[in-house]
Parts: structure tokens; C-alpha cells; sequence
């Protein structure tokens, strides 16, 4: 039998406001059958957006739900984690409220390795806004602030999380729903500052101006400049320079996770444990 | 409770509490014994205390302190953990505000409840951070963009602190949304006795937030009547509704609808605008046979009240009133006094920015003022010497 996302949508909002054969649809349903595999229940479930064709995402998914102000997923996010340490909260937004405007909390979510899902819609450009740069549109394209091509160096996402305490990151591309799917799932299911790079088509406002003028021409696209990390991992750095490696990229269950520290805070007060010191903890600076 | 030894206190004759403490402790203290279990900040003097204190009582009780990364993240967090049920505060000054707006704005508009504490400093800019000022009073009102009415407490006693803490909390989950508590330098470090209700008597007047018990299907979290606030249950209990800070409809989806939008921003005013009485709540002193009559609040207060005591043993009859919430102001009563009063002196520590609503309310441009920006609490002696000028 088919499966069944009306369960997990609310139907009233549909049809989205996303463009007619947008990746970000993909994505909604590559999460929904993990969250649906995992046997979570909707109740138990927080799903937070920010700004952006991303920010709908939370309006769509019949969970609790918070659309952000411009940037914060992940500080409110920490919130309601840390109030609600058995519940699952999941961050679903899109390169330029994470990277840009929100980059230092999108940096500190990681470095506490709080238990939180940050799925990052990647479409290298300012969708909803119809064209702007992001920190992930590759350098020499179109973009409408500008015209004659970017020259702003970008992000590489994976790794700047990674850098700042991420211990799961994992990239995938709409291309591959399935596998997008699993990596979602394992994302959820790992404790700790979990991070998923989603790399997705914006043929409408990345594509038409910078020759990829059908959805199917970006998605061509991006199949072009990613691999899988078993092939990227073979590959010389000339070769990698212009790749983005596919699949789980770095998870560590070694580290303490932020809401299972703070309980050792809880216990220390409470006279529970001895005071912390540097000896409750692997890395000593 | 949260409490140790010496926020317990002692129990004098009257059956209240004596505490030794600073103004930054007590609004701590406040919380913890007003049922708030989260805070979240980021460090800012003079208002740091409050977090290096609430750090140590909220895990006492199972609580959560974090220290964020930034001011925005300071109170995202606080509204992340308010959003899911539970009662949060953050503290900061005047330059924490400034970075805070837009998420004050998101507050009023999703009607999440918050205490923000804000002990002021001079501004503006990264001004005078250690020297006192009432620099925050026009920003306490209109924080964010947009239109929303803001509620602001200011206390004017090192006891204050602690109480108007206490109230912030039952007046943000009465009217769902952020109110502030102005504290300055001068009170937030003011380390001395304060007399304070017992814990037993703050759990008492505890308001708790409203809820829904109905079905999910039947759950309207902001189709409430023209006057009311938002009925906000806590969240992984079954209500599954939807926070944004854009215009949204009952069940708090984003929307455009032209009646819809205009009718949430009349309730985001009238909620506040209906029930002033709730709110409203300022002190009067020697009014009844006073012929100069001083209005000042928040610390400056502590000076005026010297003064009319020093000023009327000179025979010279002066009365204070101090407006304890500072917005919405007591605009009724201002008028009256500025109906009743010939002689009226404004005192503030800022260019004027209580004047101009004292000004409004009284319909007056004839409004003495006194005002201090060079950091420094006024004396008695400067309020003394300028009524003996106006006299």
C-alpha cells in the first residue's frame, strides 16, 4: 500500500507555496517517512523553521511548530530542547537563514552538540526573495544583487559544523530520495547536534538565469558536482576542489550531548555528584 | 523552592521576609519563587547578576540556566522554552535590548509570555556601562517595529525588585506577552535589606497561564474574543498549532485576510487597553496638601522622596507621585494631577523621555523638568535646589 502522508501534513495548507517541481517538496516527504519509521508521535515532535521557502516547511507538518524570525531556528530550538530534553526537535531551513543571517547560532548549536536535527535546505541562492546571494551560491553565477556574476567565496556547510562540534553530518541530494531518507532518519536517531545538508533545486530563481532553465537541468546540476563520500574519498584534492562529498560524513557517539550535561549541572546543585571538573570531560581545552 | 539560607531569609514580627541582597539578586529570587524554571542570557553589565544568581537556583529546583551565544539567542531561547509551556525570563541593558527587538516584536505578535528584566545604564551606544541611567523608557515602549502595546514595570525600591518581578510574571501569562521589569544600575546593584512578601504568599497570587481543554479540531489558540489574549497550551500535550510572527489566523497559520490582520493588531491592543486596572499601579506620596507636585519613578524616586521630606520640613509642601508601571501609563491619573496642579515638576534621568507622555497626559507644556545624563544618581539636594527655583 502507497504511503500515507496525509497523516503527517495538514491537508488545509495544501498546495504548498512552493514552485512547481521544487525539491523542498522532496525533502518534506523524505522526512516525514523517517519520522514515520522511527514511530515517533506527532505530539512529541517539535518542528522549527526561519525565513525563506524553507520557513513554510513548519506550516505544512502536523507537528508542534515554530516559524522563526529570520535566522534563529537554532536558538529557539536550544529552548524548547532544553525545557523538553525527551522530545525530539527538528530545525528544517535554508542555506541563508543558517549561513548568513543566523551563522553564529548555527555555529554554537553545534559546539554544545545539543540533541537537535538541523536539516539545512540547500538551493545556493535566496529563493523565496527571488534571486539574492547566499553563502553557498557558487561564485561566478547570476544572482539579481549580482548581475555580473558572484564573487563572494562560499560555505562549505558540512565542514563548518563539523569544525564546530557537529558529531553527525551527513550531506544527500533530492536526487536520491531514498537515501535522503535514511540519512534524515539516522540524523534523528542519533544524540547529539545532528546536521543534514539537503541540496536542492531552485531552477526558478538559480536556475533560469544561470542556464538551467527546467528543474530537471539543476538537478543534473547537482548530481554533476556531488559524489558519493566512498568515491570523493579516493579522489585527489585537485579533484575534490569542485565536489561535494555525499552521504554520512562524520558521526561520533564519543561526546557528551548538551541536555545530558546540563544534568550533571542539575545533580551537581542537588548534591547528587561532586562539583565539575576538568576530569568529567575528554577534551580538556 | 529555590531558595538558600540567605534568600529565606528571616521572618520579622510583620511575618514578612528579611533579605540581604542586590536589586539583580532579588529579581532572580523573584522568579525562581514565581514558578520560573528557564532563563536564558547572554552576559551585559550592570544586569549580569541577575544570570550569575538564577544560575545557581534554577538547577536547585531542576531548572535550566544557559548562557547563550548572543543577545538575540539570549532571548530566542527563553521564548523556544516559554513557547513550549514553561515560565522563562532573560535579563539584559539597554544595548541587549537594542539586539533583542526583533524578537520582542515576535513575542508581542505570537503573544508568547516573557519577563525581560532590563537594568538600565547610559546610553546611548555602549554609553556609560557602569553609571545609572533611565535611557530605556521610550525604548521599553516600542522595542520592535510594527504596532503593539508593551508593558513595562519599573521599580523604584531595592524590595521593588523582587515584587515587580513577582508581577511581570503574572501579568505576562495573564496578558500573553513579553513585560518588562526596568531596573537601573543604581538599584540593581544597590546591595542592602528588603523587606519582601513570604514565598507562600507569592505562590498564592500566582496567575496561571490559561488553557485549552477541548479537541485538537476545536482549538482556536488565537480565536479568542476582541479583548482577550491568546490561549496558548503547552506544546507535546496534543495541540499541535503553529507559531510565526506573521499575520496568522486563529489557529495561528500565516495568512493575508484583510479582516483577519486588522482585527489581531486592534487585540493586540485592546487585550492591554481593556483591562488597565489589572495593570496600572503607581504610588502617591503627600499629595493630599501638597502644592508642587514632583513626578519621577525607578531609582530617581529614592531621591524625590528625600527631597519632599527635607522640603517639607522647610515648609515648603511638595508631593511625589512615581508611576510603578511606566507603560501603558497611568494616563488617567496624570490628567487629573495635571488638572489639580499648578506647579508640576518632572524628574528623570534621561533628556526628557517620561516628559513627553507626562505631557500628553496632563495636555501641559507647562512641565517643570529636572534630568541628569552624565551617568550620576540625582541627590536630594538637586531635586531640593530646583524646587526652590520653581517655587
Amino acid at each position: 500500500m502507497a504511503f500515507n502522508y496525509d497523516e503527517y501534513l495538514r491537508m488545509e495548507k495544501m498546495p504548498t507555496l512552493w514552485c512547481w517541481g521544487c525539491g523542498d517538496g522532496i525533502v518534506l516527504k523524505a522526512f516525514v517517512r523517517a519520522v514515520d519509521s522511527l514511530g515517533y508521535s506527532k505530539d512529541d515532535v517539535c518542528v522549527v523553521s526561519g525565513i525563506g521557502c524553507s520557513g513554510r516547511f513548519s506550516s505544512y507538518v502536523d507537528f508542534n511548530t515554530i516559524h522563526t524570525p529570520h535566522g534563529r531556528t537554532v536558538a529557539f530550538a536550544t529552548g524548547v530542547k532544553l525545557a523538553n530534553p525527551t522530545k525530539k526537535v527538528v530545525i528544517v531551513t535554508g542555506d541563508g537563514d543558517a549561513f548568513a543571517i543566523g551563522g553564529n547560532h548555527t555555529i554554537h548549536g553545534p559546539r554544545r552538540n545539543i540533541d537537535l536535527t538541523m536539516i539545512v535546505i540547500q538551493n545556493f541562492i535566496y529563493g523565496l526573495t527571488n534571486s539574492q546571494t547566499s553563502p553557498t551560491t557558487p561564485q561566478g553565477m547570476w544572482t539579481v544583487t549580482q548581475k555580473i556574476g558572484n564573487i563572494d567565496p562560499t560555505f562549505d556547510a558540512c565542514k563548518l559544523v563539523q569544525a564546530a562540534g557537529a558529531t553527525f553530518v551527513a550531506r544527500e541530494a533530492v536526487t536520491a530520495p531514498k537515501k535522503l531518507e535514511k540519512i534524515i532518519k539516522a540524523a534523528m536517531e542519533h544524540k547529539g547536534f545532528s546536521y543534514v545538508d539537503a541540496l536542492t533545486n531552485c531552477h526558478v530563481n538559480l536556475g533560469r538565469k544561470n542556464k538551467m532553465v527546467a528543474a530537471m537541468d539543476v538537478l543534473d546540476w547537482i548530481d554533476s558536482i556531488s559524489v558519493s563520500k566512498k568515491k570523493y574519498d579516493t579522489l585527489t584534492p585537485e579533484e575534490q576542489m569542485n565536489l561535494l562529498p555525499r552521504g554520512i560524513l562524520h558521526h561520533d557517539d564519543t561526546q557528551r550531548e548538551y541536555c545530558d550535561a546540563y544534568q550533571m549541572v542539575i545533580d551537581a546543585h542537588q548534591g547528587k555528584r561532586s562539583k565539575i571538573t576538568q576530569d568529567d570531560f575528554e577534551k580538556k581545552i | 523552592m529555590a531558595s538558600d539560607a540567605n534568600s529565606q531569609g528571616k521572618i520579622n514580627a510583620d511575618g514578612k521576609r528579611e533579605v540581604v541582597m542586590v536589586g539583580n539578586h532579588l529579581a532572580a529570587l523573584a522568579a525562581v519563587d514565581s514558578g520560573c524554571m528557564f532563563f536564558s542570557g547572554y552576559p551585559i553589565t550592570p544586569s549580569t547578576e541577575v544570570m550569575e544568581a538564577i544560575s545557581d537556583f534554577l538547577p536547585r529546583i531542576g531548572g535550566t540556566c544557559i548562557q547563550m551565544e548572543d543577545e538575540i539567542a539570549g532571548i530566542a531561547a527563553a521564548m523556544g522554552a516559554s513557547m513550549s509551556g514553561v515560565k522563562s525570563m532573560t535579563a539584559t541593558s539597554g544595548p541587549g535590548i537594542s539586539l533583542k527587538a526583533e524578537n520582542l516584536g515576535f513575542c508581542q505578535m505570537a503573544e508568547i509570555p516573557l519577563v525581560v528584566v532590563d537594568v538600565m545604564r547610559g546610553g546611548p551606544s555602549t554609553g556609560l556601562p557602569t553609571r545609572v541611567s533611565q535611557g530605556d523608557i521610550s525604548q521599553s515602549k516600542t522595542p520592535s517595529h510594527g504596532d503593539y502595546k508593551s508593558i513595562a514595570l519599573c521599580a523604584g525600591t531595592l524590595a521593588e525588585c523582587y515584587t515587580e518581578t513577582v508581577r511581570a510574571f503574572n501579568l505576562a501569562d495573564r496578558f500573553m506577552q513579553p513585560v518588562f521589569v526596568l531596573l537601573d544600575a543604581t538599584l540593581g546593584l544597590m546591595h542592602a535589606k528588603a523587606v519582601l512578601p513570604t514565598v507562600e504568599e507569592v505562590e498564592a497570587g500566582v496567575v496561571p497561564r490559561k488553557t485549552f481543554d477541548g479537541t485538537n479540531e476545536d482549538y482556536q489558540p488565537y480565536g479568542v474574543g476582541p479583548t482577550e489574549a491568546a490561549v496558548l497550551n503547552p506544546m507535546f500535550e496534543g495541540y499541535r498549532y503553529h507559531f510565526t510572527g506573521l499575520h496568522h489566523d486563529g489557529k495561528g497559520f500565516p495568512t493575508e485576510e484583510i479582516e483577519t490582520c486588522r482585527k489581531l493588531i486592534a487585540r493586540l491592543f485592546d487585550k492591554v487597553d481593556a483591562h488597565l486596572d489589572e495593570i496600572e499601579l503607581n504610588e502617591e506620596y503627600m499629595l493630599e496638601d501638597a502644592e508642587i507636585l514632583l513626578i519621577g519613578y525607578g531609582s530617581a524616586a529614592l531621591g524625590i522622596k528625600e527631597a519632599v521630606n527635607r522640603l517639607r520640613a522647610e515648609g515648603i509642601k511638595v508631593g511625589m507621585f512615581r508611576p510603578i508601571t511606566i507603560w501603558p501609563s497611568p494616563q488617567k491619573r496624570m490628567y487629573e494631577l495635571g488638572q489639580k496642579f499648578d506647579k508640576i515638576l518632572s524628574v528623570e534621568l534621561n533628556m526628557g523621555q517620561y516628559l513627553e507622555e507626562i505631557q500628553r497626559c496632563t495636555g501641559r507644556l507647562d512641565i517643570e523638568k529636572l534630568i541628569k545624563v552624565n551617568g550620576r544618581p540625582f541627590s536630594p539636594k538637586d531635586i531640593m535646589d530646583k524646587v526652590r527655583e520653581i517655587v
